[in-house]
């Protein structure tokens, strides 16, 4: 900023939820807070302001006025726009342009209140969680071309760009993505979008045998036939405080609604799922198995409420994320099963996992179980009496070191999310 | 070799060197430590071979242990490190520094794990990415990043240097098919990031580390995604009387909802040197020559080739090969494959760009580069990863005679900088190193510079690990008002301006 722009500025303050409309306002009031020394939290439209730690920050940083898509060539495969632009209005303009996001962004909504509200693509980008399609197309952080943000010290910043092919410097992108804002606040962001495919349908496996299910998993993973997506969704407990949400969520003509079921889904032109399912049906030697075909017209919302967590749709209680070696899934699984309301994505690595209230010894034995088999865990939900002394997240201490010293790379009065991460920084 | 600026040498350090090098041997076996000139000669330069440094001493490091105490050394010493794989990196990027320990890794050359279960391979650093491929393939799997040197280059440079390749338009980069690393700090802290699940949970190390060019840390055990091949390759061999027919056939195909396994292309000087070279039967009347290869499932390709034949002949493609056969696929391959040796057979020396644009520009940037070959009155082919808009053009010269080098390097220099202009990126896959490092100013601005140089100091307090790298060092830069200190902060002592 020259010297000439500084005595212009007039940044206030003043209220407590700062909502600036440009970049350069973003740039000024963290110059502000910088100077002043003011931690800050910083948000969207809140969705997924329950993740991580609970902040106590004087002062909020909305990004909801940075909205508006900036640039969009569907023939390169991009779309550029302001970070606190509303998820849903991305896809729409994809939609009509028979374009989407590839890696499925979750609609969190549910999980919180009961309600769909995607939030901004600021807060995803934030949080790296990528929907079904993960273990075939990669995460939210495979999918950032470029970025603009602003730093902690109130510098504008920049990395990447709108090409797919870019070596050039530090690949900030995939840092600040699952960074929960604590590195910078976003304010441009570019992503690589990818053609809709022409139709899908999804098969439903019927077995409660684990050991079936993970050798299942492990086949599809195998397999070059190119399953998209792949859920098991378990019978839930008989404990009274879980609430029964398996049959009213997944209601469809051709889903029978008795006991466990793997459903997994293929995509593309007709010929090709034929094709494909012929030969899956001979790899999953799937006439072993009781089966079903969800056509297009069933396949699509059936895949948006696993992605979307409906099945935790308004809970009370703790929902927990684990990531696993896929060869973990049969022994985890079998860790979980008939104790806990939990399903598993992205083909047996991904376990969503509901855990009563005032039961945070269970999350203490839940994580032990992770780690010692090279997983993660993070706590996303967290009930009313949660009181779980350990970390949400899972960080060992060389890395919590390293992080450290990243964290004040890009904010050395450490102001940005103070704490929603680690209590370190 | 045409002047290049380097980090301030640090007479002290050359001093100490029988020192240093007594000292070394603590913690490796004498055999690992090369110290006489002929012994060192092979690594005065990497794949980029206008440059050329002799180290102070090369160390070859057996595990993981011994790194981790060569680094905690010479940290402690204050002297700087430059780590090396198979040093067929074409940005200098291992290229030496007289005061500096060049760190080999060829000793790390063993694969440690073979998971199919996970889907996955642990090795150490030196094995070659083709090595990952022929430890799999029995059972139907491969490494999916191809970097055109895969039969030589190390998976740790790949990591670096986020290497891609022919078919990373479908299957992505070296950044996306990576799941951890294990990594020694330059204070000599080891580290694990990732491993063997998808994603990882905090900041994504992996993907600041992977690219990172090796300033950030040395890699000494990569974890890698391994796919399933294919069941069906098929590819289509097409030509273009046209560049601007050429050009626009790529963007239709990619918006046309096609995501081939790999789409390159060739211009005509090309198409005439890997002719003569290869005898690959390329047709004589085209202007640019398209591969384009796709996989799948058998009617899924047959299908995507029909679509890519008519989306080809709208663009007034005059002619067009399909191949039938494995046999057919690979003798289209032949040509694009001999590009680089091509070049070598026709002048004395080519020096290899390697800059990103969009795609829709592919069309006016070959005009471009064409009009500077004019102007600088050297010869100059062009292959593309037209599929993802990287551009490899092969300027041909005499490498002997001085003035051809510095009017190389310079139309080198315009071409990249046109690609900035037209919405790219200076590097799409071969790195910064030292080659692209004083161009940085044009895709960023001081901000952006000083905010990698923060975690870069973050990690390297004092700037040891493999310095004069990727960010600018002449002034220059500087003094063209693009770059200045910021607010006198944050200095490195041997790059000036930062």
């Amino acid at each position: 900023m020259s010297t000439e722009e500084k005595k212009n500025s007039q940044i206030s303050l003043d209220s407590e939820i700062l909502s600036p409309s440009t970049e350069k306002e973003v740039s000024e009031i963290v110059r502000e807070i910088y100077s002043k020394q003011l931690p800050i939290e910083i948000t969207g439209t809140g969705t997924k302001k329950g993740f991580g730690y609970n902040l106590q920050t004087a002062k909020k940083l909305s990004l909801s006025k940075l909205s508006g898509i900036i640039d969009y060539k569907k023939e390169e495969l991009y779309i550029k726009v302001k970070a606190g632009t509303p998820i849903q209005d991305i896809e729409k303009i994809l939609d009509e342009n028979n374009q989407e996001l590839a890696f499925e962004p979750i609609d969190f909504g549910y999980m919180i209140n009961g309600q769909s509200n995607k939030g901004t693509i600021g807060g995803y980008v934030a949080c790296n969680f990528a929907g079904s399609r993960r273990f075939k197309v990669g995460s939210v952080r495979d999918h950032i071309l470029g970025f603009k943000g602003v730093n902690g010290k109130g510098d504008i910043i920049k990395s990447g760009g709108t090409v797919v092919k870019n070596v050039t410097g530090y690949d900030l992108s995939k840092l600040i993505s699952g960074s929960f804002g604590t590195l910078v606040v976003l304010t441009e962001i570019t992503l690589k979008v990818s053609p809709k495919k022409q139709s899908q349908i999804t098969v439903i496996v019927y077995s409660d045998e684990i050991k079936k299910i993970s050798n299942l998993f492990d086949k599809i993973l195998s397999s070059s036939n190119e399953v998209s997506a792949a859920t098991f969704i378990p019978e839930e407990p008989s404990h009274k405080n879980y609430e029964h949400t398996k049959n009213k969520v997944f209601k469809f003509n051709d889903l029978d609604q008795e006991g466990s079921f793997l459903a997994f889904r293929i995509e593309g032109d007709k010929r090709s799922i034929d094709e494909r399912l012929k030969e899956l049906k001979i790899e999953l030697d799937l006439s072993n198995f009781k089966s079903s075909i969800l056509d297009v017209h069933q396949s699509i919302p059936f895949w948006k409420k696993v992605n979307n967590l409906e099945l935790f749709s308004g809970t009370k209680n703790n929902v927990l994320r684990a990531v696993m070696p896929p060869a973990k899934c049969e022994a985890f699984s079998k860790f979980l099963n008939k104790n806990y309301k939990y399903y598993i994505d992205w083909c047996g690595s991904l376990f969503w996992i509901e855990v009563l209230d005032k039961d945070d010894e269970k999350i203490n034995k839940i994580k032990n179980f992770i780690v010692e088999n090279s997983g993660y865990l993070t706590i996303l939900k967290k009930s009313e009496n949660f009181d779980f002394q350990d970390t949400l997240f899972t960080i060992d201490n060389t890395r919590l070191m390293i992080s450290k010293k990243i964290k004040e790379s890009f904010d050395p009065k450490k102001l940005f999310n103070p704490g929603r991460m680690y209590r370190e920084f | 070799m045409t002047e290049l600026a380097l980090p301030k040498i640090d007479k002290d350090t050359i001093s100490r060197k029988d020192q240093i090098v007594s000292h070394l041997k603590k913690f490796t076996k004498d055999e690992n430590i090369l110290s006489e000139n002929e012994e060192i000669k092979p690594y005065e330069t990497d794949g980029l071979a206008a440059y050329k440094q002799t180290p102070l001493a090369v160390v070859l490091p057996e595990n993981t242990k011994e790194v981790s105490e060569i680094l905690k050394f010479c940290n402690e010493e204050n002297i700087k490190v430059i780590p090396r794989g198979a040093g067929t990196g074409l940005s200098g990027g291992a290229l030496p520094l007289q005061d500096a320990i060049l760190l080999g890794l060829g000793k790390f050359n063993k694969i440690l794990e073979i998971d199919f279960e996970n889907k996955c391979v642990v090795t150490q650093p030196g094995v070659t990415n083709l090595g990952i491929t022929h430890a799999v393939q029995h059972k139907g799997y491969y490494y999916a990043p191809d970097p055109s040197s895969q039969l030589a280059c190390s998976i740790g440079g790949n990591v670096a240097e986020n290497s891609g390749g022919v078919h990373s338009l479908k299957y992505g980069t070296t950044t996306n098919n990576i799941l951890g690393v294990e990594m020694v700090m330059m204070d000599g802290t080891i580290t694990r990031i990732g491993g063997k699940t998808l994603d990882q949970e905090g900041y994504d190390l992996l993907g600041l580390v992977c690219g990172s060019e090796g300033l950030l840390g040395v890699i000494t055990e990569v974890t890698v995604k391994i796919l399933r091949k294919p069941q069906s390759v098929r590819a289509a061999l097409i030509g273009f009387p046209t560049v601007e027919d050429g050009g626009n056939c790529v963007s239709d195909i990619i918006s046309s909802g096609i995501v081939p396994a790999g789409m390159e292309m060739m211009d005509k000087a090309l198409i005439d040197a890997t002719d003569k070279f290869s005898k690959a039967g390329y047709p004589k009347d085209a202007e640019v020559l398209m591969i384009v290869e796709l996989d799948g499932t058998k009617s899924e390709v047959d299908g995507l080739l029909n679509k890519v034949s008519e989306i080809a002949k709208q663009n007034n493609s005059n002619s067009m090969k399909l191949s039938n056969n494995e046999k057919e696929r690979l003798a289209f391959w032949s040509g694009r494959k001999a590009a680089f040796p091509a070049c070598g057979a026709m002048a004395p020396d080519y020096y290899c760009m390697d800059g990103s644009i969009p795609r829709g520009k592919l069309s006016l940037i070959l005009k471009e580069i064409n009009e500077l070959s004019k102007k600088y009155n050297l010869a100059v082919a062009n292959a593309f990863h037209a599929g993802d808009g990287n551009l490899h053009p092969l300027i041909m010269f005499d490498g002997s005679d001085k003035e051809q080098l510095r009017k190389t390097e310079e139309f080198g220099a315009e071409i990249l900088k046109a690609c900035v202009k037209h919405g790219g990126a200076l590097t799409g896959e071969h790195g910064v190193g030292i080659e692209k490092r004083e161009l940085m100013c044009e895709s960023f601005n001081n901000n952006d510079i000083q905010q990698q140089l923060n975690i870069k100091k973050s990690l390297d307090e004092k700037n040891l690990l493999n310095p004069g790298k990727v960010y600018p060092i002449l002034r220059k830069c500087a003094e063209e008002g693009r770059v200045h200190v910021h607010r006198g902060e944050e200095k490195f002592p041997d790059l000036p301006r930062f």
